[in-house]
Order: C-alpha cells, then structure tokens, then sequence
C-alpha cells in the first residue's frame, strides 16, 4: 500500500481511522502540555512519569485479573501520580536537585514495574500474556472509545488551558513574583502537572513508557524555534504533534507495518531537526547566513571609514588615491571594494579609487551613529 | 515622617537548613522613605525582601504592612525581583512582561484588557522603553530588562515597593533613570526598599538605611547612621578607607 492509497483509505477503514484520529489527538495534547513541561525546563517529567506508571499497569491486573485498557490505565493514572508527587516530594524536602529526583523515580518504579511483569508472566496464568504491550505500545489497539476519551481529555484540557492561560504564563515565567499577587502556585503547578500526567497516561497504549517523554518534548521544542510567543508555540506544538501522529500511523501502515510509537516518535524528531536547521529566527541556516552578513557588511563599513579618514584630509573628498595605500588595511580586498563601487560609496579608475558624495555621507553618519549609541 | 509605619518585622528568624540566614530580625520602615538594605553577600538581604513578601516562609516572627497582614495588603506592595531570577528566553514580549503587573489587581481567570494594557504601556514610557514593547525580551540588554522589570513594578500602582538589586548589571544610563524613578516615586509618597550593594552611592541615592548581616545591625536616617562604625560592624572590616576614596 502506498502512502496516497493509505490517506485514500482513511475515509473508508474503519481501524485506519480510528488509528489516525487516536495518534493524531494524542500528538496534539502532549504537544500542547509538552510546551509547559519544556518551559518550565522540567524536559524528563514525562520520562520520568511515563515510567512511573509502569507499575500501576501490574498492580491493576493483579488486583483485578482484568485486562480491560481503562482499569489497567488508570492503575497507570494513580501510579503516574504518585511518581509525579514524589518527585515535587523530593525536590522540595532535600537539597537533591530536580534531575536527580526524577532519575530517581524514574528507575525506581520502571525497575519495580519490570519486576512486577516478570512475576506475572511466570504465573500459570493463560490471561497474561500482553501486558508488556504498553512497553512500546500498540496502536492497532486503539478503538474508538479510546478516541472518544482521548477527544473529551483534550477538550477539557483546552479549556483549562484558556481558563488559567494568564496564571500558567506568569507562574511559568516568574514564580516567586506570581506568588506575591496572591496566586496559589501549587495549584497552578498542581494543575499543569496532573494535565501532563493524564496526557502521558493516554499515549501509553499507543506508544509505550519508553517513548513517551519524545512525543512532549519534540513537538514542543521543534515548536519553540518558530516563535517567540507563548500562544503561538503551545498551537503550533499541539499542530506538529498532530503532524507527526498523522504521518507516523501512515508510515507504519504503508511499510509493513512497523510499529507505529516509534515511527510517530521518529517523524516528530524528523520536525525537530528541521526546526533546528531552518527556523528563520534561531535555526543554524539562517544564524549563520545571518552572521557572515552582519560581518562582510561590518568590513565593508570599516574600509568606508578608513577611506573617509584619507579622504577628508583633501579639499575635495573625490580626490582619487593609489589603491595599495590600503594594502595594509584589514579586510579589505578585490571584492571588496567592487561591492563598494556597486553602491556607489567609491569610483575606481584604474589602480585609484575615490570616494563619492554618497560614501562621504554614509561614512559621516556612521560617525554620529556611533557617538550616539555611547 | 514617622507618624506611620510602613513595614513593620518582629522578631524574624529564617533558616534554609541548621544556620539562620536572619536571626531575630525588629524592624520599622516608616511610610515615604526611599530605604537601602545593605550589608555582605549572604547576609539575607534578598532573604529578608523574600520574608516580609511571603516567598520565603520564616521560623518565627510576624510581619505587618500598614498595621495589618500582608495577605491582606497584598495589592497595596510591589516587587522586583533580582533579574538573574527569570529565564530571558521565555517566548515573550516587553509588554506582555509588564501587563503581568496587572494580574494581581485582574484576579484569577480575568483577562488584561484595554485599560490594563493602557497603564503598561505607560508603565513602559515611564522607564523609557516603549518604542520596546514588541521586542522579544531575550533580544533585550541587562538594563532594559531590569528597565521592564521595573515598569511591571510600577504598573501594580502600589505603596511600598521591594526592589532586589535593581542596579545590578546595569550601565550608568540605567542606573540614573533608575534612581530618578525612585526617586520621584519617593517624591510622590511611597515608600521604597532596596536591597543594594554599592555602598559609594548610598548617601546620594537614599535617605534611610539599614544594616543588615544576619542580625540587624542598625537602622535610621542616612544622615545620622551612615558612618564607619555602622560598617565596621556589618562588613567586619575597617570600612574608613573604601568609603571615603
């Protein structure tokens, strides 16, 4: 099946669909919350969450025997929770800092959560078997409840979103101070921090503890070298995580179905890199075209004014002299002085230049340019 | 000037860990004076401004703005914090930094509108950055971010404010439209605390002082505690020399 035929396809499979819209929804949600966690430079929260949650999925089957999503998922909820607790727990009642807390967690629940799946894996149990699916995920899981919730999760998130937009904002910017205009800052973060939780909790079927933290971080970083405001790159992230969720499933259906996490994950870090390459603002293209302009156009400048230094000690400022007078001058060279003569700052006449009235002009400001920034 | 206490500390002791950062900390700011905290690094200058604010929450003590407890004087008291405090490259502009001095007053859930953008923006004349208030505050210098901090300040129209470091990192520019803010805003009734560390400059810029290095060391008029004793005692050293130079 090829990639047209696939979107072809989508309006009329049933699963296809189903897949697409869950991953899609899925992409745009962690994109939005991914943008908090990656401002509030808490990038491993997710990770770290996502692990955490691991356990609860065992606990939930152990407890019930069921392997119903929404009761194994929401023993990864409360154990999501508690991670996400703990780490606050430890960062605020010892001198660890953040990264170590999350590490921490991190191992410390993935291990028990691993240990725990081994244990029911030896059990003589013919219902066992699948639960390390939520390792790395499994979207052909996913029906169309799944997308319901998914939906519904999202919707509310995007209300509280625009409800606190203006307490999140200044809590992410500056927290002590939004602490002296009376706002409850543990609300506001506790907010923030159960949204990014029920988000990672929600991908865990489809991508798995493992990936999950990229499909915050990437859409949300890929996002940032875009703009420079805070609306505009929660909807962009929200939009390249869609992107990458659409394209990911599309991918991994199309050729022979490779498993569609990593895929996702593998697109969403294919946005990340070309961001990183050619934003026009912080992209590395565009910084270092920028900077050997900004150079050559500094050179150009400084030739200007040491001509002008030569040219004003004559009666007439067009008074052409010997070109090798400016041999022992940096920066200056053939093509130099051609760019020069293209916007009409020089004449050149053999192996003399002169300045014009335009260079003179140019080279007086640049004076008073100068004396004026000092 | 001193019919009216501004601030008002009471035996405030904070602690991080085991070592008090203030220990047993009295003291009384009257209303309109234009105050300087000074006193060595790690003394708890940012520590105490933190304290009488909330941020910080103390061992023992109480404090009172106005007679009364700060959380119901919030919205009469304004901060500035240290400007090392925030991250630059947060994703937005000058004047959406400065309307952040409205939310206090806005509440929760309530948006900035016309008239809370209208006194920002005159916030950001005031400090002389308004042809600035679209620009991206990474792309800002030190001085104009501390400028822009300042102005967030001003728009929360308070009574007192508590300054941390505003001189820091800024060039001589910045400092005197900073000090000609303050000093108008003195001027015009309000009380001002500043945490400083220039001490050259105190006699000009300020007409009250304390004297800070765990334990209050004095506090006063300028004119009448500003002297070597005074800063022999807080800094440790004979101060005679680097004063007077």
């Amino acid at each position: 099946m090829s990639i047209s035929e696939y979107f072809n396809l989508l309006w009329t499979d049933y699963t296809l669909r189903t897949i697409t819209l869950g991953t899609a929804v899925l992409g745009a949600i962690c994109g939005m919350l991914g943008s908090f966690a990656v401002l509030r430079k808490q990038s491993l929260l997710g990770d770290a969450i996502s692990h955490a949650a691991l356990p609860g999925i065992a606990i939930a089957f152990l407890i019930t025997g069921s392997k119903d999503t929404y009761i194994l998922l929401m023993g990864a909820l409360i154990c999501g929770l508690i991670g996400a607790f703990w780490i606050r727990g430890i960062t605020t009642k010892t001198h660890l800092k953040s990264d170590t807390a999350l590490g921490l967690v991190l191992s410390l629940f993935f291990g028990f959560g691993m240990l725990l799946l081994t244990y029911i894996q030896k059990q003589s149990n013919a219902n066992q078997a699948g639960l390390d699916k939520y390792l790395f995920g499994q979207a052909a899981t996913l029906v169309e409840s799944d997308v319901f919730i998914m939906i519904g999760v999202t919707g509310v998130c995007l209300i509280i979103l625009l409800l606190f937009w203006k307490e999140f904002k200044i809590m992410l910017f500056d927290m002590d101070y939004t602490k002296t205009l009376g706002f409850n800052v543990r609300f506001i973060d506790s907010l923030i921090t159960f949204f990014i939780v029920l988000a990672i909790v929600l991908g865990l079927q489809t991508v798995g503890v493992v990936l999950m933290s990229a499909m915050l971080l990437a859409p949300a970083a890929a996002a940032r070298q875009w703009t420079n405001s805070l609306g505009t790159m929660v909807i962009l992230a929200a939009i390249i995580g869609a992107l990458a969720g659409i394209f990911g499933t599309a991918i991994s259906a199309t050729q022979n179905n490779l498993s569609t996490g990593p895929v996702i994950v593998l697109v969403a870090a294919v946005f990340v890199l070309f961001s990183f390459i050619f934003s026009p603002g912080r992209g590395i293209v565009f910084r270092e075209i920028r900077f050997r302009q900004n150079r050559n156009d500094l050179q150009l400048k400084k030739t200007l004014q040491f001509m002008y230094d030569i040219a004003k000690t004559h009666q007439n400022i067009s008074h052409p002299h010997a070109i090798r007078i400016l041999n022992n001058f940096q920066g200056f060279s053939k093509n130099s002085l051609r760019k020069m003569e293209e916007k009409e700052w020089i004449t050149l006449k053999g192996q003399e230049w002169s300045l014009t009235n335009i260079g003179f002009e140019e080279a007086k400001n640049l004076y008073n340019q100068q004396l004026k920034d000092e | 000037m001193n019919e009216k206490l501004a601030i008002s500390v009471d035996d405030l002791t904070v602690a991080y860990n085991y070592k008090p950062v203030l220990w047993d900390i009295d003291l009384e700011v009257p209303e309109g004076v234009l105050m300087a905290i000074v006193g060595p690094n790690g003394a708890g200058k940012s520590t105490l401004i933190k304290s009488i604010l909330g941020i910080i929450k103390p061992i023992a003590g109480s404090i009172s703005i106005f007679g009364k407890p700060y959380d119901k004087q919030r919205k009469l008291v304004a901060y500035v914090p240290q400007k090392g405090s925030v991250d630059w490259d947060f994703p937005t502009t000058a004047l959406d930094v400065v309307l952040m001095g409205t939310y206090g007053s806005l509440g929760w859930i309530k948006r900035p509108g016309q008239k809370e953008k209208k006194a920002a923006l005159e916030a950001l004349e005031k400090v002389g950055m308004l042809s600035f208030k679209s620009r991206q505050i990474s792309q800002l210098s030190g001085g104009q971010q501390q400028r822009i901090f300042l102005a967030r300040a001003l728009v929360q129209n308070a009574s007192i404010y508590f300054m941390d470091e505003p001189f820091q990192g800024v060039d001589a520019t910045t400092e005197i439209a900073i000090i000609n803010i303050l000093k108008e805003l003195r001027k015009a009734g309000k009380t001002l605390v500043v945490v400083h560390h220039d001490l050259q400059t105190v006699p000009e810029y300020f007409d009250w002082v304390t004297f800070l290095n765990v334990k209050k060391i004095a506090t006063g008029p300028v004119k009448d505690i500003f002297n070597d004793d005074n800063l022999t005692k807080t800094y440790g050293i004979n101060y005679k020399v680097a004063v007077n130079k």
